[in-house]
C-alpha cells in the first residue's frame, strides 16, 4: 500500500509519520497539498502539526482547501484515512468526523505522555490490539479538548464510533486522566467508515523503538 | 450596488467551557476587578458590496456557516451597516 501522507504549510509531523510508517515497511510519501493526492494513493495520514498557523481554528483553513475534496472522496470509497493531532483538527473541522478539537481545558499547550483505553478492536486501526487493551502515547497539543453537543456525542457512543479515550494505566477513565478536559474522554473517533479514524495522541511517535514506547504500531499498521 | 460592512460575531455555545475567558477573568480578578462572569468572542468586519442589506446579510451568513463559525460549538451572528 502507498500511504500518501499530506503537507500542508505548517505540518511538523509528516515527516515523523512517514519514519514510522517505512519502519513498518509501508511505503508512504509525503504529498505537497497543491499537488493534489497521486493516483496510486492507498492510504492517507493528515499528519500533526500548525497548519497555516492555526488561524482562525486549528485545521479551519486546510479543511477548506481543494485536496480535502479528494480526501473526503477518497475516504467516502474506502480508502482508509487516519487524522493525527492537527490531523484530527482537520478532519472534524472538514466533517470527515463529527465533533470539534477546541482549548484544553488548562489553556495551555501539553506534551506529555497519556494512556488510551482501545474501545473497539474490530477496526483496522485497533486489529492489533483488544477491547479494553491499555495503550501509552504520547499528546502535544493546545487544542484537543473533544467537544460535541449531548445528543450528538450519545449518537456517536450509541453508534459505536470512539475509537479511543483517555484512561488512568488502569483503564479507568476520570478526570485526572483526561488531559485536556475532553468530554467522555474521547481521544479518537471514527468516521461513518470504520476506515476513517481521527485521534489527538501521536501514534507515529510511539513507533519507533528507539524514542520510547511502541504501542502506537497497530494504528499505524491499518495501512499493511 | 451599495457599500455595507457586515460584522460577523462568533461565540462559544452557551454551556461549552472557554478556557482562555476563564483565565481572563482570573487575571482581572487578580488585578482588583470585581466581575461575575467574562465571556470572549471573535468579530470579523467584512466589508462588501451587495444590492441591499438583505443580500449583505444573507453572503455574510454563508461565510459564517462555511468558514468562520464552527457550528459544532459556535453561535453567531450577522449585523449590517451601511458604509
Amino acid at each position: 500500500m502507498t500511504v500518501s501522507i499530506v503537507r500542508f504549510g505548517g505540518s511538523n509531523c509528516d515527516r515523523d509519520a512517514k519514519r514510522a510508517l517505512e519502519h513498518l515497511g509501508i511505503d508512504a510519501e509525503i504529498v505537497w497539498h497543491e499537488d493534489g493526492l497521486p493516483a496510486d494513493t492507498e492510504g492517507i495520514v493528515l499528519p500533526g502539526g500548525f497548519s497555516y498557523g492555526d488561524y482562525l481554528r486549528a485545521g479551519a483553513m486546510a479543511a477548506r482547501s481543494p485536496i480535502m475534496e479528494s480526501v473526503r472522496e477518497a475516504a467516502s470509497e474506502g480508502v482508509p484515512v487516519l487524522g493525527v493531532c492537527n490531523g484530527a483538527q482537520i478532519g472534524c473541522e472538514s466533517g470527515l468526523t463529527d465533533g470539534a478539537f477546541t482549548t484544553n481545558e488548562s489553556a495551555r499547550f501539553q506534551c506529555e505522555h497519556v494512556y488510551l483505553r482501545v474501545e473497539r478492536a474490530d477496526t483496522p486501526w485497533t486489529a492489533a490490539y483488544e477491547e479494553g487493551d491499555v495503550i501509552e502515547i504520547p499528546i502535544a497539543h493546545g487544542e484537543g479538548r473533544y467537544e460535541i453537543p449531548d445528543d450528538r456525542l450519545a449518537k456517536l457512543e450509541d453508534d459505536d464510533r470512539v475509537l479511543f479515550r483517555y484512561c488512568d494505566e488502569n483503564g479507568e477513565t476520570n478526570p485526572a486522566a483526561n488531559p485536556n478536559g475532553s468530554k467522555n474522554a474521547v481521544a479518537g473517533v471514527l468516521g461513518d467508515r470504520d476506515t476513517v479514524a481521527v485521534m489527538m495522541p501521536h501514534p507515529e511517535r510511539a513507533t519507533l523503538p528507539d524514542i520510547g514506547p511502541t504501542d502506537g504500531r497497530g494504528v499505524l499498521r491499518a495501512f499493511e | 450596488m451599495t457599500a455595507y460592512t457586515a460584522t460577523v460575531t462568533v461565540r462559544l455555545k452557551h454551556g461549552v467551557l472557554d478556557p482562555e475567558a476563564e483565565t481572563t477573568k482570573q487575571a482581572l480578578e487578580r488585578l482588583g476587578f470585581d466581575l461575575e462572569d467574562l465571556r470572549s468572542a471573535d468579530r470579523f468586519e467584512i466589508d462588501l458590496e451587495a444590492d441591499s442589506a438583505d443580500a449583505a446579510r444573507e453572503r455574510a451568513d454563508e461565510m459564517a456557516e462555511r468558514l468562520l463559525a464552527n457550528p459544532t460549538i459556535h453561535d453567531y451572528d450577522v449585523e449590517v451597516d451601511e458604509r
